[in-house]
């Protein structure tokens, strides 16, 4: 088809011309379709079935507009019911080769999401959303480099190269600028390649330069780095890519240590900074009831604030807990089992009577300074109790603080807080239905970038999130799932749900990941751009070049400071 | 046109017409074009698939009978019995596939059937390649009724094939044409895509 006249054999007037020169292989007709269901493509004989997979794109020629659209389907059709009952001889290849493409013919589904600018190129007008479909006998394409192009954008500061569209060699990017602004999902069953994801992401966002993040590192794999099995070598973290622009904490600094990790702060916890929220929001993992956890915010009433926690925990013997319970008018079993339940937490070295340094307001400063901060929980990282009270903990006070100053900002009285990206893991835990309701990260969740604080959570059960919380989630971008329900939850009130789902299902185990939302006008399969190999390292940090602002304690030669040196080294004799 | 690529000829004269259909007695006895062959009649030209060959008495009311009990061959019963070759004669029907209007081919019905005794002729492997350049005629033989309607159409793409300088694309381009007339009788379209497969 390339080049070639049109179909009507009249001469193509120049325009024409341009567009058949970008144009990708021919594949076949719109024969029917819906805008809910998508159009479907009966293939020219010409075009296999086999060469066409789901979630490559096609380009559609209407009469008036090119439309952009992704296959979610590929099937095969016949003109006569009885081809399966009796087979034509297709050991006869004169039969065969007749018989396919006409009775026998292979058919595609294609969901068209956009509909192309009229001018390619044109900044100004970028793709829409399709509200309608092509007609009847409108001819599809695989679409083209420059189709891909003027849909998602090229690599620049504000677009992020995050892989490759299938089949395809052409970089796919997401609209970083967009993308923040949301919370962003990123789910797939356990090692579908989340993590590799998620570095690749923060790699973005840190050299977007328009946000920070704060990433609680359950398993310290994004700080320094972490043994990459698979592949058998070792995946550097953002703290050894990015060593200036991003600080590393610690909970545990012996792990931190042995593991050759340079880190910049040791977080040690106050008991003092423990409220009543966190002991709820650990009801599941500490196993409590609901009176029991309740009763912490009696003590903290009874002892304030700053108190409670160390003078309860002080408290010695069953009885004088009991004594405690009649004071404080709760249950005394209920008290009780609050007791031996917090008693567990003394286990925690971070947890300390008291602390000079308030760990929030060090992540804040850090923050503020352009720095992303990871903190690593190494061996606390195992225990789903320690990694949810101290990122609950922090991201309260952290956000406490954003929405004290986005407010000041607003009365005029100071800057913006830089906005902030927080990457929490295991995240159905913190936004299951039963506490997303009242825990901060659900509020965060659910008032999106008010506070110019937004989410990113990485987990591999989307089901267990509360489906609230999950509807705000702005970019998705999932591997492979298999659980029925995941992949209802990760779907859920996303258009074109229905095709999605088979293409979610045929991802592949590896390197492979759905993404839709806001980062990008439409759905797209990628295979994720390698992270682990030296060349990966070098054309990260270089497209990482082009951020500014100088680390710090790097000086900079001023004009003068430079004239002066350039003379002493021609004239060394004159200095 | 024969099969052989022979050049045009004139085979007989039509003798029975109608919108449909036309039939021709031969100058000759068996000199009937083959089964499936493209003829020409009238002026301008009404081109006709040969459908039925007949060979049958002159008379009707006078049937043919046995004569070669006693002979040896085929040969020595015309040979005692010359006059054989004067009761008996050679006719064939051919369906009207369409006709010649100006410089244009025209692939369906002329207004009015060739006149009787409008000469019949073969058609030369260019006139051949030329009305077949089209592939209308097959719908026209499919829907033409008679019983061996399948076989009329399979001996007429073999013959026009040959007259094609490119014979396996020809019977591959009229194979996908038929599979898509026959696209809810996959049966029949196999039985004839066994008949023309090269």
């Amino acid at each position: 088809m390339t080049g070639g006249p049109n179909q009507n054999g009249d001469t193509p007037s120049p325009a024409a011309d341009v567009d058949l020169d970008s144009q990708g292989a021919a594949l076949g007709l719109v024969v029917d379709g819906s805008l809910s269901q998508g159009v479907e493509v009966r293939l020219d004989p010409s075009a296999s079935v086999e060469d066409v997979k789901v979630g490559a794109f096609v380009t559609i020629r209407g009469d008036n507009n090119n439309f952009f659209g992704v296959v979610t389907d590929v099937s095969l059709g016949t003109t006569d019911p009885r081809l399966k009952h009796t087979p034509p001889q297709v050991d006869n290849p004169f039969i065969a080769q007749v018989m396919s493409g006409t009775v026998a013919y292979g058919t595609i589904s294609v969901l068209p999401n956009l509909i192309m600018p009229a001018v390619m190129g044109d900044s100004h007008e970028g793709p829409s959303a399709a509200k309608t479909i092509p007609p009847h006998f409108s001819r599809a394409y695989v679409a083209s480099q420059r189709d891909v192009e003027a849909v998602f954008g090229q690599e620049d500061q504000g677009h992020f190269w995050i892989g490759s569209p299938l089949d395809m060699e052409h970089k796919l990017c997401v609209d970083l600028d967009e993308m923040v602004k949301r919370s962003i999902g990123v789910f797939g069953k356990s090692g579908t390649g989340k993590t590799f994801l998620t570095r690749l992401l923060l790699v973005g966002i840190l050299q977007q330069g328009q946000a920070s993040s704060l990433i609680f590192d359950m398993h310290s794999e994004y700080g320094w780095g972490a043994a990459d099995p698979e592949n058998h070598r070792f995946a550097k973290g953002l703290k050894q890519l990015f060593p200036a622009r991003v600080s590393t904490f610690t909970l545990d600094d012996d792990s931190s240590r042995r593991r050759g990790s340079s880190t910049d702060e040791v977080v040690r916890i106050g008991y003092g900074e423990i409220e009543p929220e966190d002991v709820e929001m650990l009801r599941e993992t500490l196993n409590l009831s609901e009176v029991a956890a309740s009763a912490a915010f009696n003590l903290q009433q009874k002892f304030g604030q700053r108190e409670w926690m160390s003078k309860f925990l002080a408290l010695e013997g069953r009885d004088s807990v009991f004594e405690m319970a009649n004071e404080i008018q709760v249950q005394p079993n209920a008290l009780g089992s609050l007791y031996n339940r917090l008693s567990r937490l003394k286990r925690f070295d971070f947890l300390v009577e008291s602390t000079r340094q308030d760990a929030a307001n060090r992540v804040v400063e850090h923050l503020d300074r352009g720095q992303h901060v990871v903190l690593e929980f190494g061996k606390y990282g195992r225990d789903l109790t320690a990694y949810m009270l101290v990122s609950n903990l922090l991201t309260r006070r952290i956000h406490n603080q954003y929405v004290d100053r986005k407010e000041e900002a607003e009365g005029g009285q100071g800057r913006e807080p830089r906005p902030l990206v927080i990457v929490i893991e295991e995240a159905h835990k913190f936004l299951s239905q039963s506490v997303a309701s009242h825990t901060i990260f659900g509020t965060i969740a659910r008032e999106l970038r008010k506070y110019n604080v937004t989410l990113m959570v990485i987990d591999q059960r989307p089901s267990g999130i509360d489906s609230e919380v999950m509807s705000q989630v702005g970019t998705r971008l999932t591997c492979l799932l298999d659980n029925e329900r995941d992949i209802e939850a990760v779907l859920e009130g996303t258009p074109g749900s229905r095709q999605l789902r088979t293409v979610l299902a045929r991802l592949e185990p590896k390197q492979q990941a759905l993404i839709f939302g806001h980062a990008l006008p439409m759905p797209v399969v990628i295979h994720t751009r390698e992270y682990g190999s030296t060349d990966s390292y070098e054309q990260l940090s270089r497209s990482a070049a082009g951020w500014t602002a100088p680390a710090l304690g790097e000086t900079i030669e001023t004009h003068e400071e430079r004239l002066d040196r350039e003379i002493s080294e021609l004239f060394p004799e004159d200095g | 046109m024969t099969l052989d690529g022979s050049p045009p000829r004139r085979v007989g004269e039509v003798v029975e017409a109608n919108s449909a259909s036309f039939t021709a007695q031969c100058y000759t006895l068996y000199d009937a074009p083959p089964l499936g062959c493209i003829v020409s009649a009238g002026s301008p030209e009404i081109y006709g698939v040969v459908c039925r060959v007949a060979t049958e008495p002159l008379d009707s009311s006078r049937p043919v009978l046995a004569r070669g009990e006693t002979a040896e061959t085929e040969e020595e019963v015309f040979r005692d019995n010359p006059q054989l070759t004067r009761l008996l004669t050679s006719r064939f029907e051919a369906l009207i596939a369409g006709h010649r209007e100006g410089d244009a081919d025209r692939h369906y019905l002329p207004s009015l059937p060739p006149p009787v005794h409008s000469f019949v002729y073969t058609c030369s492997p260019q006139e051949v390649a030329r009305f077949t350049s089209r592939l209308d005629l097959l719908r026209l033989l499919l829907n033409s009724g008679p019983p061996m309607a399948d076989e009329v159409l399979g001996a007429c793409l073999r013959g026009a094939a040959v007259a094609h300088d490119d014979s396996e694309a020809f019977l591959l381009r009229a194979g996908k044409a038929l599979a898509a007339e026959l696209a809810g009788d996959l049966p029949r379209l196999n039985s004839i895509l066994k008949k023309v497969s090269p």
